[in-house]
């Protein structure tokens, strides 16, 4: 149940009605981000977000691990000031470099989370509607065990054996995040290939995979789309709740490691908010960027639904 | 026609067995092949061969594996989950002793979530461009982006730290035991207990029925027995509660069936924040001691209660809804 705007019945789409080279699909995508003020405010969170992540070491004062120390004295539990723009943390890291370091894994795991889903979740989709019959079934069947399994749950106990990285929790939710997308790109597959078009590819000789890459697929790709950015936000939550339960990776520091450390080190007993609403905020704010561009796909996608 | 439905409901029965025999099996593969066999967290390093080898036995280990996974199949079929590593008590008594605090927690959250959600809405339908909607609509937004144990945290620092109104874990005071549910019930303090948990809860899971009921309502809008209402001259008001609402609220019901079985999945959370002895928090537990027979249990049960929910939003869908062909395979 991964859609978190609601998504309307598919059969409404309107469907950019162009084929051929991919290039021609990736236009609608562009006219998103150019119509929709959300979109781009999505966007543009996610650009500064990866500028914070690449020059981290440059806008970061301290190194986020490090223990703050002055004449050999421990630094800890200071509130936020000039030396420390946030304060520090019960052993004395420095909370802002923390918070500013923790952009890289939110990143990372956005969007791997997202381009493995929309890989996954539209390969199973194109070619579980596109060839039917047994295939589809034993793909849909897999779709639906894949619904039947509790997400956090299952993520937890494959890090718990796979081992804490941040890699192991990233494969965990692809094994998973995969299942809506297919879904629906499966039914939206059921009505492209009725199309004329596609028709007409098939009556000219084309072979299977030149038919679903060349004339199908460029027919999807928005909705892919919209599954992998609602995909970017889910992932960062699956990873921050991972991380709260105790099954992050110990050598990264996320901001779901910070909430965590801060939850554990009773922070919240000593009302040090400028400990754990940070990274609470900046959690918010990936996830809520991830929604802003899906919801312009959405507008794209079920024009029904704009302006009102 | 009723025939045909019957035929549906009895095909999806089936689907929904091969579907949780399908899960039993990945989950046994999980708990079986993975490295760091669970087994290393269990057999002390000190023991020597003999005992080893008893634990080993004890535990059924030594059989081949396709022996083993009969085993297993077979004990599931009558309910028994093994005895848990840790507790030494079997895994169904572990698990039905934390169920109710779930199922009390989980069902009022719902509850709550549901009717916010049908009423908001509503109202953003109603009010539809307006800033009270846009404002509501980013609100929800927020809310669904929040991570469930941010918001814990959020209202334990201020309601329990701060305030002192509300106590910051567990479901009783300290040494209070309930002798059964129905005492549990009838006590103020478990409830006093509850209000946190529930509305974290509650916060998280408002956002899909709010957003689902207010596309639900612009939808039905444009049909034509709206159209038809408004020609009569119906009041708007009228006209969205008597039949806009109920029309929408359709998907609703599919979608907080569907909404139970993510729910209890995604408790886990909210339980280990307010330290609430339910099964997900038995869950995160089991799985950090690596006490497997318990996780396995958990798992399952998790498990089970999504698939049957699935099936029942199936079900409902198909009763509710009677244009809904019987072909159709997507919910969700």
């Amino acid at each position: 149940m991964i859609p978190s705007t609601t998504v309307a019945p598919v059969t409404e789409a309107a469907q950019p009605k162009k084929h051929g080279l991919l290039t021609g699909a990736l236009a609608p995508i562009v006219l998103v981000f150019k119509r929709d003020r959300s979109a781009r405010a999505g966007l543009i969170i996610y650009g500064v977000m990866l500028i914070i992540a690449i020059f981290a070491p440059l806008i970061a004062p301290h190194n986020p691990t490090a223990v703050m120390e002055v004449d050999g004295i421990w630094q800890s539990n200071k509130t936020p000031g000039s030396d420390y723009l946030l304060g520090t943390t019960n052993i004395g890291r420095d909370i802002f470099s923390q918070l500013i370091y923790g952009t890289r894994p939110a990143l990372y795991v956005g969007f791997t989370a997202a381009i493995s889903t929309v890989v996954i979740g539209t390969m199973i989709g194109l070619i579980s509607g596109y060839f039917g019959g047994m295939v589809d079934l034993f793909l849909m069947r897999l779709t639906d065990v894949c619904f039947g399994i509790p997400f956090t749950p299952f993520v937890i106990v494959l890090v718990a054996f796979l081992g804490p990285n941040i890699w192991n929790i990233v494969l965990a939710m692809s094994l998973l995040f995969w299942r809506d997308t297919a879904r629906v790109i499966r039914s939206q597959v059921l009505t492209v290939r009725q199309r004329p078009f596609v028709q007409a590819a098939k009556l000219a000789g084309a072979s299977d995979a030149r038919t679903i890459f060349l004339y199908v697929a460029p027919n999807i790709l928005a909705l892919s789309f919209l599954y992998g950015t609602l995909a970017i936000g889910w992932a960062i939550l699956t990873e921050a709740s991972v991380s709260f339960l105790g099954f992050g990776d110990p050598s990264t520091v996320s901001w779901g490691y910070m909430l965590q450390d801060a939850y554990v080190s009773q922070a919240l007993g000593r009302g040090a908010y400028y400990w754990f609403i940070p990274p609470g905020i900046t959690t918010m704010l990936a996830v809520m960027a991830g929604f802003f561009i899906s919801r312009g796909f959405e507008e794209m996608l079920f024009p029904r639904l704009r302006g009102r | 026609m009723l025939r045909a439905r019957f035929v549906y409901l009895g095909s999806r029965f089936l689907q929904m067995l091969v579907v949780l025999w399908a899960i039993a099996t990945i989950l046994f593969l999980i708990f079986r092949y993975m490295p760091g066999s669970p087994l290393t967290a269990y057999i002390d390093p000190t023991f020597t061969q003999e005992q080893e080898a008893a634990v080993r036995k004890q535990f059924g280990l030594d059989d081949p594996m396709i022996v083993q996974y009969g085993i297993y199949l077979k004990n599931l079929t009558q309910g028994n989950l093994g005895v848990s590593f840790f507790q030494k008590q079997p895994v169904w008594d572990v698990l039905m002793d934390a169920a109710p605090n779930t199922i009390i927690l989980t069902s009022i959250a719902l509850l709550i979530a549901y009717i916010w959600g049908v009423v908001i809405g509503s109202f953003f339908a109603w009010w539809r461009g307006s800033r009270f909607e846009n404002t509501g609509i980013l609100l929800t937004l927020m809310t669904r982006a929040a991570p469930e144990f941010f918001v814990g945290m959020l209202l334990l620092s201020l309601f329990s730290f701060n305030l002192g109104w509300f106590p910051t874990s567990g479901i009783a005071g300290p040494g209070v035991l309930f002798d059964s549910v129905w005492a549990q019930l009838r006590s103020g303090d478990f409830w006093r207990h509850m209000i946190l948990p529930v509305a974290t809860m509650a916060i998280y899971l408002q956002g899909l029925p709010t957003l689902l009921m207010r596309s639900n309502m612009l939808e039905v809008l444009d049909e034509d027995y709206v159209v038809m209402a408004r020609m009569k001259g119906f009041s708007e008001w009228r006209i969205m509660m008597a039949h806009a609402a109920r029309n929408a609220m359709l998907p609703i019901v599919t979608a907080m069936t569907l909404g139970v079985g993510y729910a209890v999945g995604g408790n886990v959370v909210v339980e280990t924040v307010f330290s609430w002895p339910g099964i997900g928090q038995l869950l995160v537990r089991a799985v950090q001691s690596h006490d497997y027979p318990l996780a396995q249990g958990a798992f399952l049960l998790i498990a089970v209660v999504i698939v049957v929910m699935n099936f029942v939003a199936d079900v409902f869908y198909s009763i509710l809804d009677p244009r809904v062909s019987t072909t159709r395979n997507e919910v969700g």
